[in-house]
């Protein structure tokens, strides 16, 4: 019952993890059998970490900028919108749908859609901001590298928003009503119930939503690159690891070096997600 | 019960005046964050039905000129939607039950049964299903070329550039989300229906079949609508484990589109319209489910 569901995973998910730990203190060009490996050691993290790969940094810096929008901005928004939205007012059902709708949407797609905003002279964007060519004020709004990553996130956070809402909305429909009850009934104004009382008690979801947003800056990949397969400004982590085993030149260490350094950063909240939800089991 | 209605009635009375104009302004944000969210989608529907000469000429940001459905009718038969969509279904169908299958196995066991490991692979999984893709994908895709693959399933021998490879994949994946899901949901259920089973001289699998499972219908319906869109929409394991263009699930066919009409944004946003077709629809009819699934998720119990 259990054996062959453990199998699958194991080989498919865990055997690879390993490799891809093993793989990075090698070197092949994937070329030949095994044989052709060759332990070179701690070559590929000193080719990162000493500058001699050019992306490495920008895209660690863009996963971090990832992750502080989305921890910083898109998740207090998703927040609020749940407390907003988590109390008897008309029409509450269709402002939850509405915001929650581009969660149901593939990030492939969210990146189709607000190309239509972005595009240079078709876009939505610049013909209301009388931006075009023909104007000659250009905003190359997905094209130029100082700007691009942060239209991008206005397009991802567009999605997180309504992930992190649903989400707390959950957790503040299993709040105790006497609580806030009580609250009020001591004197707390809305602010103070809510920091004091409510937040507290969320902290389960807290966790849940923390990981859920770490996991997916780091997880990013489809909207780079549908736009413009994450390159000129728009490099990630996750696009080097792909870029190295894709491209002409395949190079399985140094790719596989790029992922240790992807899970070593999701390993921590990993740990701790399950230390938190798991934990109290084995108590 | 009387006294609390009456005073909660009494409260309510004694405020609308005040209430009121904050009532107006909390309606007047939400309203406005709705027009924003919902302003992307509905751009590009809007685009979608304009032709390309009627937007050249009038410009993007224009109203008036023709609108027809044309552009719908073009991607759906230029760009072979129908084909993609049978290879999404292809991946889909399978990868959801078989995923589905498996989990309620492993939860029942860890949840019915305490085995001393029980535990570490209900962690190993939900840990295995956090991993960020890439973390594994160099050496699978040197797998899935080095993995044989017997004739009927694969056309070249390996799980490479294969469906039965991408399904697996998914299952993989998928497996720790579910199982931890359903082994949440399981541990609701009474134990005593278990030993009652026992009692009555039911082996394992059929008190997983028989007794179990039906219980489970809700948590299974919720994951399967989650698990559905989650999978449809995968655009990362078939950029990279497939490799033949014809073959590839609707989403990750989305880039090839882009190629094929690249000045034509009608038609572009009439056929990304389309691909999110399916999901908007499961949104609409079925969103008590995905929300369900995705809170069962986070919620104990």
């Amino acid at each position: 019952m259990v054996g062959i569901p453990a199998f699958i995973h194991i080989f498919l998910i865990w055997l690879p993890t390993l490799g891809s730990i093993l793989l990075s203190f090698t070197s092949w060009n994937g070329i030949g059998g095994l044989g052709r490996i060759k332990f070179v050691g701690l070559t590929n993290y000193q080719v990162l970490f000493g500058g001699i790969y050019p992306p490495f940094y920008p895209a660690l810096a863009h996963n971090l900028i990832w992750l502080a929008v989305f921890l910083l901005i898109a998740t207090p928004i998703g927040m609020l919108l749940a407390v907003l939205l988590d109390r008897e007012i008309r029409g509450s059902r269709i402002y939850q749908s509405i915001i929650y709708m581009p969660v149901v949407l593939s990030l492939a797609v969210v990146g189709f859609i607000w190309e239509l905003q972005y595009a240079p002279d078709q876009g939505f964007l610049n013909n209301v901001l009388g931006t075009t060519t023909s104007s000659g004020h250009l905003i190359d709004w997905l094209g130029n590298p100082d700007i691009n990553l942060w239209a991008v996130l206005v397009a991802a956070s567009w999605r997180h928003v309504g992930y992190v809402m649903v989400l707390y909305l959950a957790g503040l429909k299993s709040v105790d009503p006497t609580l806030r009850e009580a609250a009020s009934i001591d004197g707390a104004n809305a602010r103070q119930t809510f920091f004091r009382v409510i937040f507290p008690i969320l902290a389960p979801i807290n966790v849940v939503v923390l990981v859920v947003t770490v996991i997916e800056s780091l997880r990013a990949f489809d909207i780079v690159y549908i736009i413009n397969k994450g390159l000129n400004g728009l490099e990630l982590l996750s696009v080097l690891v792909t870029n190295n085993i894709l491209g002409e030149a395949s190079r399985v260490g140094f790719g596989s070096a790029i992922a240790v350094i992807l899970l070593l950063i999701s390993i921590g909240p990993i740990i701790f997600y399950l230390a938190r939800t798991l934990g109290e089991d084995a108590r | 019960m009387i006294a609390t209605a009456t005073a909660s009635r009494a409260g309510v009375g004694a405020r609308p005046a005040r209430r009121r104009p904050r009532r107006a302004l909390l309606h007047a944000f939400l309203i406005a964050v709705c027009a924003v969210w919902l302003f992307p989608l509905g751009w590009a529907i809007y685009t979608a039905l304009r032709p390309y000469g009627e937007t050249a000429r009038l410009g993007y940001v224009s109203i008036g000129g023709t609108y027809t459905i044309d552009n719908f009718v073009n991607a759906w038969n230029q760009a072979e939607l129908p084909h993609f969509f049978l290879n999404t279904i292809i991946i889909v169908v399978p990868a959801v039950i078989l995923v589905l299958f498996f989990a309620s196995m492993v939860a029942f066991a860890v949840s019915r049964y305490s085995f001393k490991f029980s535990l570490a692979l209900l962690m190993l999984f939900t840990a295995g299903n956090l991993l960020p893709q890439q973390v594994v994908i160099v050496p699978l895709f040197r797998l899935y070329l080095a993995l044989p693959l017997p004739q009927p399933l694969s056309d070249n021998g390996v799980f490479y550039d294969q469906f039965i490879g991408i399904i697996a994949i998914h299952v993989a994946f998928q497996l720790g989300f579910c199982t931890f899901v359903l082994s949440n949901f399981m541990k609701t259920i009474p134990r005593e229906l278990n030993e009652a089973a026992v009692v009555d001289g039911a082996s394992v699998w059929d008190t997983y079949l028989r007794v179990i499972l039906p219980l489970t219908r809700p948590a299974l319906a919720a994951l399967a609508t989650l698990e559905f869109t989650w999978i449809y929409n995968d655009f990362f394991w078939a950029i990279l484990l497939m490799r033949t263009g014809s073959k590839l699930p609707i989403t990750s066919a989305l880039n090839n589109l882009s190629g094929q009409f690249f000045t034509d944004n009608n038609l572009l946003s009439a056929g990304a319209i389309l691909v999110a077709l399916p999901t908007l629809i499961v949104f609409v009819i079925l969103q008590k489910q995905f929300i369900g699934g995705l809170t069962l998720g986070s919620t104990k119990g």
